[in-house]
Formats: C-alpha cells, structure tokens, sequence
C-alpha cells in the first residue's frame, strides 16, 4: 500500500505548520533518509526526511502552504512495484488557519471523520523530529477543556493564572480569562479589518511564524511584565586592547569579537548575582541553576535568540566559534527548537548599526535583558582631567517582581570590573 | 463539665455535618458535633442506605423469581416482611455506630441533644427542654437537613399515609399502594413494593416520571415500569386523602376529570422541606427561601461566622452533595483554596429496577443553553457483559458541547449503572473532552464499556451496532 507521508510534529506543541518547500517532485525517486521537504514552525525550519525508499507519488498539499495540521497527510510515496493507480483517494481536506473571524469548520458527517479516509500508514509517521525538549519552566498544566477552550478563543494559556491543583488551569480559570479581556495570542487579536483604512496605498506582506511569535511574546511582555531600566557606562579601551592581542596571536584562525567579551562577562556576572537568571512564578521564583545567555540575531524573518547554554563554563573560544554557527544556522532558518528555548538573560547588540544605546523588551519568562549599545570616543574624565576613551553603554531592563533596583545595579556592578578589565575574565 | 469551647460547632451529625466535622479536625480544628437523635442523619438512619437494604432485598427477591433464566430452580419463593424490615434496620444501626466510632477516632466531641444559636459565636444544647451545655465556638455550621413535606389535604398519619419514615418499616406488605411523587424517594418505594408484589400506582404531577432526568431516560423507565405492572399517571394530582379504617380513598385529577381510587397505604413523596425552625435563625441575618437557608459560594450564610450545608440549604438534595459542601466550606474556613462545588458535576442515582443515573445536563438543558451539542448513545442489548448477565435492557447516553468537547451530561438507565456513572463524573471534574475518554481503555467483559460507546457514538464512530 502506498505511504502516506504525513505533516511531522516538530516540537510537543506543534499543531501545524507551514508547509514551504518541496525538494521533490512528483516521480522523484527517494531513498531513505534522503531531505524532501522544508517545515516551518513557529520558530524554525526544519527538514523533513524520507522514511523509506520509494517514488514520490503525489504531493497532496502544494509548498507555500500554512495552517497544515499535524498529521494531515501532504504526499504519497509508492513503493517498488506500485503505481499512480495504487494512490486512491487522497483529496483529504486540507485545514487552514481560520482567519480570526471565519466560521466554524463544518463538522463532518458522522462516521466519516476526514482522519478515517486518509488512514496513513505507520511506518510514514515518523519524521526527523528534534527531540522536545521541555523546558522547566514552560510545562502548562491545564485541563483537555481549559485548552481546547483556550484554543478554540486563541488565548493564550501561559496568561492565565490556574486555579487547580499545582496551578492547573481549569475551565473557570479561561471563562474568567475572557471575559477579564486577558492577552489574546496578539497576532490573532489584531484582524486586518481592526486597521483603518485611509486610503493610502500599500502592499500587505503575510506574517511569518516566527513574526506572529515575536508580536505575540514582546506584546505580552511589555503588557504583563513590569519593566525598569538602567544605564551604566563602560570604558572598554583595555577589552580592545586584549581583543587585539588575543586575534592577533600567530596563527589565529578566530576573531573574537566585543560581544564574544560581553557574553562570557555577563555569564561571570550572573554567577555572581544569580537573581537575574530567573523566571516570576505566582508561586515562586525559579532560580535556574545553569547560565544560559540568549542573543539577540537578527533574521530575514525576524528576530531570534539562540542560546550559548552554561557559558560561564566556556572559553571566549569556545563562546565565539558556537555563536558563529548559531547565527549562521539562525539566518538560515535551521535553529533547532533546543537551540532557542530557553535561556535565563538575553544579550542584545546593536552596536554594530552605531546605536549609542537602546532599552530592550524583556524575553519572558526571563527577567533581565542587556542592551549593548556602540562603542565609539567620547571624552571621559580620569584622574580629574578630560581624556579620550571608547566608552560603550549598555542598558539593563529588569522585571521588578523578579529584579529590584538594588539587584539590578549590582549585577551592573558585578559586570563593569569584568568588562573594564577583561583579563580577570580569562581567570 | 466537659470542655466548651471549640473552633467548629456543628448542628446536625446527618453525611453533610459529620463529614465536614471530621475533615475540620484534620485540618487542626477543635470540633464539636451537636446530634439530637441519631448520627449519620437522614441518609445513614432513614434515607439513602436502609432504602438501599431494602431495594437490595427486592433484587434478590426478583432473580429468585427469574432463577429458572439462569439455569436455577428455587420453589416456594417467598419472605418474611418483618425480617426484611429488620435487615434493612440492622444495616442502617451498624453504620450509624460507625459514625460514632468516626467521631472518637477523630476526636469530635459529640453532644447530644437539640442545637440552636444563642447569641454570636454562641450554641446552645438542650435535651428534652433542659438545658445542656452553652458552645463557645469561632465558626458554625448549621447541618440540620431536611424532612418530608406534606400539602394541604396530604397530611401522613403514619398508619395508613406514610412519609418515608414509615414506607421503610411496614409490618406487612400492602395489596396495594399509591406513590405520591415520581422522584427518586418515591419511584424507589414504587420499584420496592411492585417488586415484593404490591399492586402500585404512581401519580405525578409532571408529565413524566423521574422529572429531572433526560427526557429519553424518562420515557425508557416509564415504560420498564409500567412492564412491571406498576401504574403510573402523570400531569394527575392528588387532590385529597379520606382516610378509613383499613384502607384510603384518594381523589385523583387528571385533565380536569376527578376519579377515586382506594389503596391500602398512600406514600407520599412529594420533596422536602429544610429543618429552619428551633434553631435561633430569628435573630440572625440567616436568609431563608422556600424553607431551605440562602449561602454563597462556600456555604457562608449572610449572619458572619454562621455556615449552612446539606439538605438545609439549596439542591441538589444528596447525602454526597452534603459532604462535599461541608468540606469545601470547613476548608475554606481553615484558609485553604478549595473550588467551588459544581452542582453540574455531581451525579444523582434512583435505585429502583432498572436503576437511573446521571450527571449534568440533560439533552433538552443542553441545547436550551444555547450550544451546539453532540449526542452518543449506547443501548445495553450491545453490551456482552450485560447480556451474560441477563440484563440487557437499559441505554448509556452522552451529551458533549460540539464546539469544545466538553462533556456536558450523561445518563444512564439499567443494571448497575449506579455504580458506573462516577466514571463520568471523574472525567467531567478532570475536564475531559471527548479525546481523552476515546483514549481511555475500557476493560472487556464490563458494563462500563458501554461508557466508551457512548462517547464514540457521540463522534459517529460506535463499534458495536
Ligand atoms: C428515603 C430517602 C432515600 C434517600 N436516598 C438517597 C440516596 O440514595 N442517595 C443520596 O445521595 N441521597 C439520598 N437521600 C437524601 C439524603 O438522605 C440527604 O440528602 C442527606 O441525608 C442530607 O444530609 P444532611 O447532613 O444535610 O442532613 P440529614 O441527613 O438530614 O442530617 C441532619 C441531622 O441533623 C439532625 N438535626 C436536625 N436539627 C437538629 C438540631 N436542631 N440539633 C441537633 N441535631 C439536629 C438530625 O437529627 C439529622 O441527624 C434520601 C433521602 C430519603 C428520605
């Protein structure tokens, strides 16, 4: 019987995804393991590989195509000696995100569940998938109804407050949700009819995945976490000058760069004060035990942190060749979903683009981002006479119920030594 | 003297009053219980378990009678009512025991005799009009149940017209009998007699028996009943009792036409009325509707510190529905988080033959509230287990919301589905949608697989019809 190959879930979350690219074509002959298809999910591409070899018979839902739910089947594979004829009937309905407002799907007659009709054949089922990898802190714990509702309204689960056992959020807790006007997934609330139109011209272009993830977390942060922020100086002549060195060293086939410095800094740093790599609980405050930095990168779709995880444990090498090939797999849309979730402080650079300094939005459930602004001359005074130094500023956001004033400023204390006088950090 | 003051004062030792006294002194509370006549209240002495016993006897009573069915052969089948009476007693008089033993094992001290308020944070006890002791007590909670109610013209005389009290202790069985009421107390009365032989005629003032449940539910026990032999005339009234030497004439009107039947022995059950009097509500701001107390959403009346829970305060009125209101009220007061009770998520069961049961909406409550809903039923002529047993009439029904898949109600009516319809209500109390029980395996020979059906018929995907 031909296999049917089905829409992979590519993390424990997933429900569906886009389909944007097909490396095959129909006739295509494929081995197994052979790269066929590209899956977009909420943060990352991923690669959808073949399972067995065979001919690729037809493909069910043409590339470019979202809202494909887990499991649906998006192609045939004949094996040997199977031909188109084998195929059958394979028009399974293809469900699409419904827009915010469309009516409810129509339900199907009974008895002949869509699911029934395509029944996919085990061995297609299993897809390259990343390992999930469950985050302490990103478990929810509901109900099946509390998030089927929440779900069905598009709320989102992780803003509401549970008011079952261990924090379970039942029903209750989503009905009181809505009509408390609690955070709607943001890229859901905002329908194009809710912008006027005033007649200006413009073109429209589609929102990614992770364009609707990054609207809807920072939305939520800046609306539920309450933000402060501090500024701080530093003078960073003597981080150049051992930067220098270090790439100028025979044979050096790297080249560290300031935020190389700032990272491995601000995980000494956390150490120190480890109250800024932790995460508000109604409950509790998580303290996370490891020192996992998320940096900011910049993509064509949008904005993504990787993660050097326990960099107060790695070499300025080491922390530089992994962000090298973080950002180079983050600009090619192939992060891992381990290699982005998670982390415990976020690092965020726009030095680079001259910026002297900016405040960041927090990266929830995190509780402290630093906004590294350019370094450049100013004059400084030292010794009580006016001099010239590159001084670089940066800008610590702290979420308050986690991070207080007094805590914030000694983790800034903590990090100006570390920053000032590199070489302690190579101790 | 013994000791006076307590955190907790219950008035009323019924499920509601000593199942809350127990888990307050769990939580750390010092409890008295006040008890002017039996621990265990209603449900232990005179309600949910003598009648019980007593159904329990018809059952036996009624297979003897089919043993050729299965295979048997019993002879000369008959039984001794006074013996029956006293199983039924004896049952009822050995929990009723364990209830105390409860009491010490938990170190509630027990009062005997009448509670009743007596000034803030103050009970008194008296025992045939004297006094006993003066309670100091932080928090009070008022436990005293609920009695018969009798209409005008519809008074018992406890000889030939019964209230409960009496229909549980007859010294013999009467040739025939009229029920009052087509509720659980009154169909489990009817199913008894009819069982034990009684010519039996049900009036009811609906327009069908066993009014609060599923309309389909309704209809199937109607007509197993009247199977049975049992009359039963709905939307009549019976509009006046003239009581004789042996026997009673009642008038019965149905669509404006009167007839006179007599019985042997009237029963009526025609609800309930909470026990507010005697206990020094008048001087409080306890509000009182339709005689039963008014209390918010843990069992806080409008009189600070004063609790009422039970059969006292609003339905449903259920020995289980009593206990857990009392817990959720002794846990509220201790500072805990308990949820609210949910009254649709607690099940309701008529032991008659067959037996009723169910737990949340009906269909027609369903859809009155708007939703779209999805409806599965399983009929137990399906069901192997149910055929082995002899025992295949009766249907498992589900209501789910179409658009969430919660499930909304179930009902059941045949063998045994007393005991099943907890499964329901662990899933509903779990907030499971219709996924999780699809998922759920079933075990093979069992009733309980009808539940599964049920769900899946709701979806268009029963295996066995
Ligand atoms: C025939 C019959 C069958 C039933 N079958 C079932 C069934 O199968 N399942 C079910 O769930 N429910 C059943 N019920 C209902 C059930 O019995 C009640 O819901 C339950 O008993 C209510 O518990 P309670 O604690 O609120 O009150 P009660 O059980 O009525 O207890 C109240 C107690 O308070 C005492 N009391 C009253 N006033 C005072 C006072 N002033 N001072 C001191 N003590 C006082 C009374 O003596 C009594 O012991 C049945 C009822 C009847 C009548």
């Amino acid at each position: 019987m031909p296999i049917h190959i089905l829409m992979p879930a590519l993390s424990p979350t997933m429900t569906e995804g886009t389909l944007s690219k097909w490396l095959v074509k129909e006739g295509d002959e494929v081995a197994s393991g052979d790269i066929i298809a590209e899956i977009e999910t909420d943060k990352a591409t991923m690669e959808l590989e073949a399972v067995d070899e065979g001919k690729i018979g037809k493909i069910i839902v043409p590339e470019g195509t979202e809202g494909v739910e887990v499991n649906n089947p998006i192609g045939v594979l004949l094996e040997e000696g199977e031909d188109e004829g084998d195929i059958g009937d394979v028009s399974a309905p293809v469900p699409v995100v419904p827009a915010p407002k469309a009516e409810p799907e129509p339900e199907p007659e009974p008895g002949s569940a869509p699911i029934e009709k395509a029944l996919p054949a085990p061995a297609a089922t299993a897809p390259r998938t990343a390992p999930a990898v469950p985050l302490s802190g990103d478990r929810i714990l509901a109900s099946p109804l509390a998030k089927r509702i929440a779900a069905n309204a598009r709320i989102d689960l992780a803003a509401i407050k549970g008011s079952g056992p261990n924090g379970r959020v039942v029903k209750a807790d989503v009905e009181n949700a809505f009509s408390g006007g609690v955070t709607r997934s943001a890229a859901a609330r905002v329908s194009s009819a809710d912008v006027p139109d005033f007649g200006q011209a413009y073109t429209e272009v589609a929102n990614t995945n992770v364009r609707k993830v990054i609207a809807r977390r920072l939305l939520e942060a800046k609306q539920t976490v309450p933000h402060f922020y501090m500024k701080v100086d530093f003078v960073i002549d003597n981080l150049l000058s051992l930067r220098k060195d270090l790439n100028g060293q025979d044979g050096a086939d790297y080249n560290l760069s300031i935020n190389d410095f700032v990272i491995k800094a601000c995980a000494v740093a956390m150490r120190k004060v480890p109250m800024v790599n932790a995460s508000w609980t109604d409950d509790a405050i998580r303290m996370y035990e490891n020192v996992d930095i998320s940096i900011a990168v910049a993509t064509e779709g949008g904005l993504i942190t990787p993660i050097i995880r326990n960099a107060d444990q790695k070499g300025l090498l080491a922390i530089s060749t992994e962000m090298k090939d973080l950002a180079s797999s983050a600009r090619d849309n192939k992060l891992k979903p381990e290699e982005f979730q998670g982390g415990g402080f976020t690092i965020s650079n726009l030095g680079m683009y001259g910026i002297k300094e900016f405040s960041a939005i927090i990266n929830p459930p995190q509780s402290a981002i630093l906004a590294v602004g350019v370094g450049e001359q100013r004059p400084i005074v030292k010794n009580g006479a006016l001099a010239v130094g590159t001084v670089m500023s940066c800008t610590l956001s702290c979420d308050h119920r986690v991070v207080d004033g007094a805590v914030g400023a000694e983790f800034l204390q903590a990090l100006k030594p570390l920053i000032e006088d590199p070489l302690s950090l190579l101790l | 003297m013994s000791d006076t003051n307590f955190d907790l004062v219950v008035i009323g030792g019924g499920p509601g009053g000593y199942v809350g006294a127990i888990r307050a002194s769990q939580l750390g509370m010092k409890v008295a219980v006040v008890e002017r006549e039996h621990l265990g209240g209603i449900c232990l002495n005179w309600g949910c378990i003598p009648t019980k016993a007593l159904l329990r006897t018809a059952e036996v009573y009624h297979l003897m009678q089919h043993a050729e069915d299965f295979g048997l052969s019993a002879k000369e089948i008959s039984f001794d009512a006074k013996k029956v009476v006293e199983r039924s007693r004896k049952v009822a008089g050995r929990l009723s025991g364990g209830v105390g033993m409860l009491m010490k094992k938990n170190k509630v001290t027990v009062f005997d005799g009448q509670g009743a308020l007596a000034g803030q944070g103050q009970v008194k006890v008296t025992k045939d009009g004297k006094n006993v002791a003066v309670l100091k007590a932080k928090y009070i909670m008022l436990a005293t149940g609920a009695r018969a109610r009798t209409l005008p013209g519809l008074e018992p005389d406890g000889k030939l017209v019964w209230t409960y009290k009496e229909a549980m202790v007859p010294d013999n069985m009467p040739k025939s009998l009229l029920v009052v009421g087509s509720g659980a107390i009154g169909i489990e009365f009817a199913s008894f007699y009819r069982t034990m032989g009684a010519e039996v005629t049900v009036v009811e003032v609906m327009n069908r028996v066993l009014p609060v449940e599923d309309e389909e539910i309704s209809m199937l026990a109607h007509k197993a009943f009247e199977k049975q032999g049992m009359e039963i005339v709905t939307g009549a009234t019976v509009k006046n009792l003239k009581i004789g030497k042996s026997n009673v004439t009642a008038t019965i009107e149905k669509g404006g036409k009167a007839e006179k039947v007599t019985f042997d022995r009237v029963i009526l059950a025609v609800g309930i009325v909470g026990n507010i009097e005697d206990i020094g509500l008048e001087k409080t701001k306890v509000k009182i509707e339709k005689t039963h107390v008014v209390v918010g959403k843990y069992s806080e009346t409008d009189e600070p510190g004063v609790y009422a829970i039970g059969d006292l305060t609003g339905p449903p009125w259920l020995a289980h529905k009593a206990s857990h209101e009392a817990v959720i009220c002794v846990e509220k007061i201790a500072g805990l988080t308990p949820h609210a009770l949910n009254t649709s998520r607690i099940a309701g069961c008529t032991y008659c033959h067959p037996q009723v049961a169910s737990v949340g909406m009906t269909e027609a409550k369903a859809k009155e509230s708007g939703r779209k809903i999805k409806v599965g039923r399983f009929p137990f002529i399906g069901n192997g287990k149910a055929i082995a047993m002899g025992d295949d009439q009766g249907l498992v029904k589900t209501v789910f919301d179409a658009d969430t898949g919660e499930l909304l109600g179930a009902h059941m009516i045949g063998s045994e589905v007393t005991e099943l319809i907890q499964g329901y209500a662990v899933g509903m109390t779990l907030e499971t949608t219709e996924q999780e029980l699809m998922e759920t395996v079933f075990p093979h020979p069992t009733l309980s697989e009808m539940m599964h059906e049920a769900v899946l018929d709701a979806y268009g995907r029963v295996i066995h019809v």
